[in-house]
């Protein structure tokens, strides 16, 4: 009898561990706030499978998927050959949303949004243009009295995928950046100061006149900022929305290779917001265990069917539908 | 002459009067040892124990300092001991030097000392030696008030008041006065070295003077009032009878102030302006060790970059331990021998 009542529990038990699924995951904070409402209505909608998502950055969640620690990774930049080849664990880049950074700036008595182009943001960096009333910015805003006042430059000091799709951007449409400085997450500053995280630039930013940076799409929404436009690859400025940078993903779609690590800055199209850039996260493509994937797996078709209709009210751009086919194609692949 | 009354020294006597004053031939104390076995063993296992606890110590520092280096061999193996005097810091090329962070960290913490250490000393001797009884209280509460505030909040403080008023007033001020030195040279943004340092001379005050009040009030009265008997003025009590018996303690208080100024990362961030380069001029950005970890570890793609990061914090290890041992040094050196005296 008493015999009984053990088997009983440890059934229980296990009937209790079978049908929670965890599944932990770790990666990049700039898509968290979208991930953890997806993760959080998922579960609610399938209580079976719980997915735990910590946003460590996206460097800890590279170095987490590729040595299996964790079921998958989320990063803002894609994985380097080098980083690829060094993984223990085998991963395939999946893209999810997109985001995009804007240039803001404060400049007391100048009420209209201004236009930059790619090389004088690039020069403004550089220390190549020190004053707002240069010649090459005056171009571009044709009629607005600019100030003959230095420009103090502000970046993100913290590693961020903001700093990576800026530094992509300036890296496409300036030689010279790509010479002296490059693109990663974060890189050497030829001038200016930095800051911490989107907050601490954008405070910066509207407590010092005369300065410029540069934050996330979203965080500029979101706090109803003021920011400047951007001149694209059609040569239009193009001041950043939503449709916009899935505009640029669209036109970025026709050339997308099978493993997405693509970088859609600068990218073709009249309509293409310049400076954006998908964020992904890494699934193992050869799975220990085939429960989890399988969850995995279900996870990403919800996220296609329900999760991207979703992404607007976070102020995320969602995947165009050519990319969302394509994807669905992929997950089917993962075994 | 105001003298004033014995308050810390009155508990001794009082101790004193009571044991005579019990009248049982045996006291409970007596009784509770007696009745309960030898002590041998129980003096051996106590004694280990506290042997365990201190030891506990070394095992601690010597288990980071060998994870620190356990971790940063790719980058030791990169760049060698050079990596404590190299400049160069950037990530897309792999090239990494710990020195201007180094710099920016010994600078801030230096200048912060400066700024508090006579501004703490200033407090404490007013609060133990001249402070109306009714103002102790309260000057009390709001120094330990001060160092219970987290450093974020002093950050944010720092960017929301200080900057402005660096940029606006005191910036051109010093400009003006000290322009000549030629440490107030260049733009200045209201973000820096200065600043910076500014704030830590804030944060490392509190603790700094509540430590050194406590020590001054421990230098027993009979002491000051010898002094003031041999017709000392209330400045040459102080020097003489105060300072000069506490002077090791207060290195000591220093000591703690300067390690939290090194080690602070949160409030310095927001106001150094993080740009790892070394310049003369105090208005300049700067960048200290503790700063480039909070930032950069987090997104640190890359082996030789993670490993870097290590070795900075190896580094902010022995920054560290070289400015203590050579504070205990100058401690040794200046009180080796010499009485208390009063020139």
């Amino acid at each position: 009898m008493k015999r009984n009542i053990i088997i009983a529990g440890v059934l229980a038990l296990a009937a209790i561990g079978a049908s929670a699924q965890n599944i932990n995951g770790a990666g990049a904070t700039f898509p968290y706030p979208i991930y953890s409402k997806w993760f959080s209505e998922y579960s609610q909608q399938h209580p079976s499978v719980k997915i735990n998502y910590q946003s460590i950055g996206s460097g800890g969640g590279i170095r987490q998927v590729s040595d299996g620690i964790v079921d998958f990774g989320a990063t803002d930049g894609p994985m380097s050959d080098e980083q690829i080849g060094g993984a223990k664990v085998k991963t395939q880049h999946i893209p999810t949303v997109l985001g995009a950074v804007v240039p803001v700036y404060n400049l007391p008595g100048v009420s209209k949004d201004l236009n930059f182009s790619g090389d004088v943001i690039a020069d403004i960096y550089l220390g190549k243009i020190t004053k707002w009333n240069d010649p090459r910015i005056a171009k571009d805003n044709p009629g607005v009295s600019l100030p003959d006042k230095a420009i103090l430059p502000v970046y993100r000091s913290d590693g961020s995928g903001t700093t990576y799709i800026f530094t992509d951007f300036l890296s496409k449409v300036s030689q010279d950046w790509t010479s002296k400085v490059g693109k990663n997450t974060s890189v050497k500053w030829p001038t200016g100061i930095g800051q911490k995280g989107n907050e601490g630039v954008a405070g910066m930013v509207r407590q010092s006149p005369n300065s410029f940076g540069y934050v996330e799409l979203i965080y500029a929404l979101q706090n109803k900022m003021s920011f400047g436009l951007v001149k694209n690859a059609s040569g239009k400025f193009v001041k950043a929305s939503t449709d916009g940078v899935t505009a640029a993903a669209a036109a970025a779609a026709k050339s997308m290779p099978a493993d997405y690590r693509v970088s859609i800055t600068n990218a073709p199209g009249a309509a293409s917001y310049p400076i954006s850039s998908f964020t992904w996260l890494l699934i193992p493509t050869q799975s220990t265990d085939a429960a989890k994937t399988k969850a995995l797996k279900e996870f990403l078709g919800w996220m296609l069917d329900h999760g991207e209709s979703e992404a607007a009210g976070l102020s995320y751009a969602s995947l165009p539908k050519q990319v969302q086919d394509m994807v669905r194609k992929t997950i089917a692949q993962i075994k | 002459m105001p003298v004033k009354p014995a308050v810390s020294v009155v508990a001794s006597p009082a101790a004193e009067k009571t044991t005579p004053s019990s009248p049982a031939p045996v006291s409970p104390v007596r009784e509770f040892l007696n009745t309960r076995g030898s002590g041998r063993l129980a003096d051996t296992s106590f004694a280990a124990l506290m042997l365990a606890c201190a030891c506990s110590i070394f095992v601690i520092v010597l288990f980071i300092f060998w994870i620190l280096i356990q971790n940063s061999h790719l980058s030791l193996a990169a760049f060698g001991w050079k990596f404590f005097t190299r400049e160069a810091w950037d990530p897309v090329s792999g090239d990494f030097g710990a020195l201007p962070f180094i710099y920016g960290t010994l600078a801030t913490s230096l200048l912060a000392l400066a700024m508090a250490v006579p501004l703490a000393l200033g407090v404490a001797i007013f609060l133990t030696e001249l402070c109306p009884r009714p103002l102790r209280a309260p000057i009390s509460f709001l120094t330990e008030l001060l160092a219970a505030i987290p450093s974020v909040v002093y950050g944010l403080w720092a960017v929301f008041v200080l900057v402005p008023i660096m940029r606006d007033t005191l910036g051109p001020f010093l400009v003006k006065t000290l322009g000549w030195t030629g440490f107030f040279e260049g733009a200045n943004f209201g973000v820096g070295l200065l600043t910076a340092s500014i704030i830590l001379a804030i944060m490392i005050l509190p603790i700094i003077s509540s430590l050194t009040r406590d020590i001054m009030t421990a230098v027993p009265h009979s002491q000051r009032e010898a002094v003031l008997a041999l017709g000392a003025t209330r400045w040459e009590m102080i020097r003489i009878g105060v300072l000069r018996n506490s002077r090791i303690g207060i290195v000591g208080a220093v000591m703690l102030g300067l390690g939290r100024a090194l080690g602070e990362t949160m409030a310095v961030t927001m106001v150094i302006g993080n740009h790892p380069e070394i310049h003369k001029s105090l208005f300049a950005p700067g960048y200290t060790l503790a700063s480039v970890i909070a930032n950069e570890f987090a997104e640190a793609t890359g082996d030789l970059y993670y490993s870097a990061l290590i070795e900075i914090g190896l580094a902010l290890f022995l920054v560290t331990i070289v400015v203590n041992a050579v504070a205990r040094l100058m401690v040794w050196a200046v009180t080796r021998g010499a009485p208390s005296r009063a020139s």
